[in-house]
């Protein structure tokens, strides 16, 4: 009580005369080696098996390291907790040997069987991981998640010994060293795991500070939710000698907007957005700290296809070819984002990308007319729904003026909160919905498996033979050349009359105070932690 | 007055109850559920997801469960946090949404009482009209304009005060002036009538013919009086100000309960939620009752009744 009385009095003094004293400053960046970045929403949890996000990524990337890292300009895999590894000729059978020196941070050595654990704990039923799926490429992984086998030994995964991994796929999978930076790979320390609970035990406390053991440059310090969460260095960490941090902060700041004030005033180092309209302004005044680079997303129209007008392919053609794209890029978003004319985004370096979409008025009225809608007569309202968001919804209203003025389409906005969007979506309740795919991995499979016929992120009802065939034979091509042909030839069957409409190719776009140093981009906007540093002297 | 309290907490109990059941269901009805996203989990793991938090039961007994959880102070695990309990989360909120209310509430009183006695007294002078003025436009401008002005003054264009987090004394100043302006300025105007009113009754007059001083004819005889229509306000208004703290929280990222309740309704948080709501309506209710005590210990009319 004589705190709060003590707390009060303080407050009120303060509230009458700090206005009053200028000079004194509050922006102490206490430790001037620790980076302050924005980390978007509070983080869910610090259970790779449990978590899904982009926000839980960067954080546990600093705190986790799998076999391999990536390379953070060409996202190529370079040596992680495994120095080498051996892929067998068919690439089904890779061999990694684990480093001798690799630690967890209480100082057990990482071992293979580390790795089968974790891999067969997010793999279990029971822990009901959403990420999960990233595993179905090893043998029998599926089933084992499905609860249709119940053996993990025949799980394509086993430790040979203790520095020895052997793991067998279902598919000659290119990405699959290079997803080993994705979290739902991430090895977990077994005694800590069952310190708190069953192995596949949903929501125990190891994750809570002073609890958790990783094997990552840094090791979690303190969570205060919504707060802030901190890691410090990992002194165990094998290569602890390169990573110059002493830590990184991470803010939970869901507002744009204050995020924006909060980099400002000098609180951040780095943040993970930009409002919108900040961008020109940044752009005028400190080009130097704003960041904007190639993203590996689209931002797509779906359309369902058990609804008029859209069950009718041509339909679907007209609107994709009457919007411009060039138009909405330059004029609304100014973010430099890329004009879609395809629906894999470039990046993925075995991928070379098809230009399917162009603007092309004339030929939209030709298919609309064919589709019986000549001029747009008895074409029935179309509704745009989209999720609340100030960005969605100017886009929307452009594309409604383009699918006005070029097709004479009467085209209506249609605003819902997150979730009821979500469910609308998964239900086939809309016409046509905002949409957007951001890659987990830079391979164009990544963006094309979604429109597998019953796939769960398919949501448009449509369904091809021949595109479900031309994806199970990339899945099975090992020849990198050959999948890539395979892999075309879908997406332009996916654009020519698919159910969607690309719009834009997404830009990763934040700020970055000049200090922050060994910053490299790449178009997953994955961090690698341990090679940034501060340099206060410029 | 015990007749009073008692059927007051009479009225307590199965409004409680009611607020409970409407939103046990309420928040199960809205479309969207808290494992939708935009990646969408297989069917299998969704079944799993439910089966953990029990939501493949029917919905009846999940309300039973519900409350026979409640019963032994359990609001259940949160489903967007996966580690942490409903009951724990609150426990860590609460406080600090409280601590903004009070200090909000502290400056609306000191400066709304302050300016509102001040004006009574120089009534339509130049200092009257300011402090009228200046209340009018408290009451005008909302939160989400007078946060950032404020952080742009105080914060970007001069480095005076922090105007993030929820640590240091002084980062409590901006978002307390923000939250407790509009009630500053209600409590200004109030005191100001009542004030004006009781001034020109005839027991200040008499005060004033005895040869009191006026310090305490006002403060002791006319203060009193006064401030009825205050006190009357202060239960509301602390309630508001305790709940009402979402566009603060916001602003000044303080991690209140007000920011985590309106997430938890986007994310379909059904526990969160609900565990949220049942906080909320023992505040606002058992805020109301205190004032209701007050005003009867303050009024000899009340009491008497």
């Amino acid at each position: 009580m004589h705190t709060h009385i003590r707390n009060l009095i303080t407050f009120l003094a303060c509230a009458v005369i700090l206005p009053w004293t200028p000079g004194c400053s509050y922006r102490s960046p206490g430790d001037q080696n620790i980076l302050q970045a924005g980390n978007g929403a509070e983080v869910q949890d610090l259970d790779p098996h449990v978590v899904s996000g982009v926000t839980e990524h960067r954080v546990l990337s600093s705190l986790f390291e799998g076999l391999t890292d990536a390379d953070a300009a060409t996202l190529e895999p370079v040596p992680a907790v495994a120095d080498r590894w051996e892929v067998s000729d068919d690439g089904l059978h890779y061999t990694f040997h684990i480093r001798p020196e690799a630690r967890w941070s209480n100082g057990d050595p990482v071992t293979a069987r580390d790795f089968a654990y974790a891999w067969r704990r997010i793999l279990s039923p029971a822990i009901a991981s959403e990420y999960a799926y990233m595993l179905y490429c090893l043998k029998n992984a599926r089933a084992y998640n499905e609860g249709k086998l119940r053996d993990f030994d025949q799980v394509g995964v086993f430790a040979a010994d203790v520095e020895t991994l052997r793991v067998e796929l279902e598919n000659p999978t290119p990405y699959f060293l290079s997803m080993q930076n994705h979290f739902a790979w991430f090895p977990v320390h077994q005694p800590t795991i069952e310190r708190f609970g069953r192995m596949d035990e949903r929501g125990t406390a190891w994750t809570h500070p002073g609890n958790l053991v990783c094997n990552g440059p840094f090791i979690l310090d303190d969570w205060l939710p919504n707060e802030k969460l901190s890691v410090r260095k990992n002194p165990y960490y094998w290569d602890a000698g390169s990573v110059l941090l002493s830590g990184i902060d991470f803010h939970p700041i869901e507002n744009l907007q204050t995020e924006d004030r909060a980099f400002r005033s000098g609180l951040l180092h780095l943040t993970a957005t930009i409002p919108l309209h900040r961008v020109a302004v940044y752009r005028r005044d400190r080009p130097e700290i704003l960041h904007i680079h190639p993203y590996f997303g689209c931002y797509f129209y779906r359309m369902n296809i058990t609804r008029p007008p859209f069950d009718n392919p041509l339909v679907r053609q007209a609107f994709a070819l009457s919007i411009n794209r060039e138009e909405i890029v330059t004029n609304v978003l100014k973010g430099g984002e890329q004009p879609a004319t395809a629906f894999v985004p470039p990046g993925d370096t075995k991928y070379p990308a098809i230009d399917v979409l162009c603007f092309d008025v004339e030929r939209a009225r030709t298919l609309l007319a064919k589709a019986g809608y000549p001029d747009g007569q008895g074409l029935p309202p179309v509704n745009i729904l989209y999720n609340t968001s100030e960005a969605h919804r100017t886009i929307a209203e452009t594309v409604q003026r383009m699918w006005k003025e070029n097709l004479n389409a009467d085209v209506r906005l249609l605003n819902q909160d997150w979730k009821t969007y979500l469910s609308s979506m998964n239900t086939l309740d809309y016409e046509m919905a905002r949409s957007a795919w951001i890659g987990d991995v830079a391979d164009a499979v990544n963006f094309l498996e979604c429109f597998q016929t019953d796939v769960g992120n398919n949501r448009t009802g449509w369904s091809s033979p021949e595109y479900d065939a031309l994806i199970d034979q990339a899945y099975a091509e090992a020849d990198v050349t050959k999948r890539s042909v395979l892999l075309q030839q879908a997406e332009a069957l996916l654009l020519e009359g698919g159910p969607i409409i690309p719009v834009y190719f997404y830009s990763w776009k934040f700020l970055m105070s000049p200090e922050v140093k060994g910053f490299t981009p790449n178009i997953l906007g994955y961090y690698r932690w341990k090679n940034l540093y501060l340099d206060p002297g410029e | 007055m015990a007749l009073f309290l008692l059927k007051r907490f009479g009225e307590f109990v199965p409004t409680l109850f009611i607020i409970i059941t409407i939103t046990f269901f309420l928040v199960r009805l809205a479309p969207g559920g808290p494992f939708d996203s935009e990646k969408r989990v297989s069917p299998e793991v969704l079944a799993q997801l439910e089966a953990h938090y029990h939501m493949d039961r029917p919905l009846l007994r999940q309300y039973w469960d519900y409350l026979s959880g409640l019963a032994r102070l359990d609001f259940g695990p949160s489903f967007r946090k996966p580690s942490r309990t409903v009951r724990e989360w609150l426990l860590l909120r609460l406080p600090i949404s409280i601590e903004l209310g009070i200090y909000a509430l502290a400056f609306s009183l000191v400066f709304g009482l302050g300016a509102g006695i001040l004006s009574s007294l120089r009534q339509n002078s130049l200092l009257d009209h300011g402090a009228t003025s200046l209340a009018m436009l408290g009451i005008c401008i909302p939160a989400f304009v007078l946060g950032p002005l404020l952080v742009l003054v105080f914060g970007l264009w001069n480095d005076w005060l922090p105007i993030m987090g929820w640590t240091t004394p002084a980062h409590k100043i901006l978002p307390s002036i923000t939250l407790g302006a509009a009630y500053a300025a209600y409590i200004a105007r109030m005191t100001r009538g009542g004030m004006l009113e009781t001034l020109s009754q005839d027991f200040i007059r008499t005060a004033r013919a005895k040869g009191l001083r006026e310090s305490r004819v006002v403060l002791r005889h006319g203060l009193r009086s006064g401030i009825q229509p205050v006190v009357a306000f202060l239960g509301p208004a602390t309630a508001g100000l305790l709940t009402g703290s979402f566009v603060v929280e916001t602003i000044f990222l303080i991690p209140g309960l007000g920011r985590e309740f309106v997430e938890s309704a986007f994310n379909r948080d059904y526990t969160m939620i609900s565990g949220a709501v049942l906080v909320y309506a023992v505040l606002v209710m058992g805020l109301n009752l205190v004032s209701d005590i007050v005003l009867a210990w303050l009024d000899p009319r009340i009491r008497a009744r």
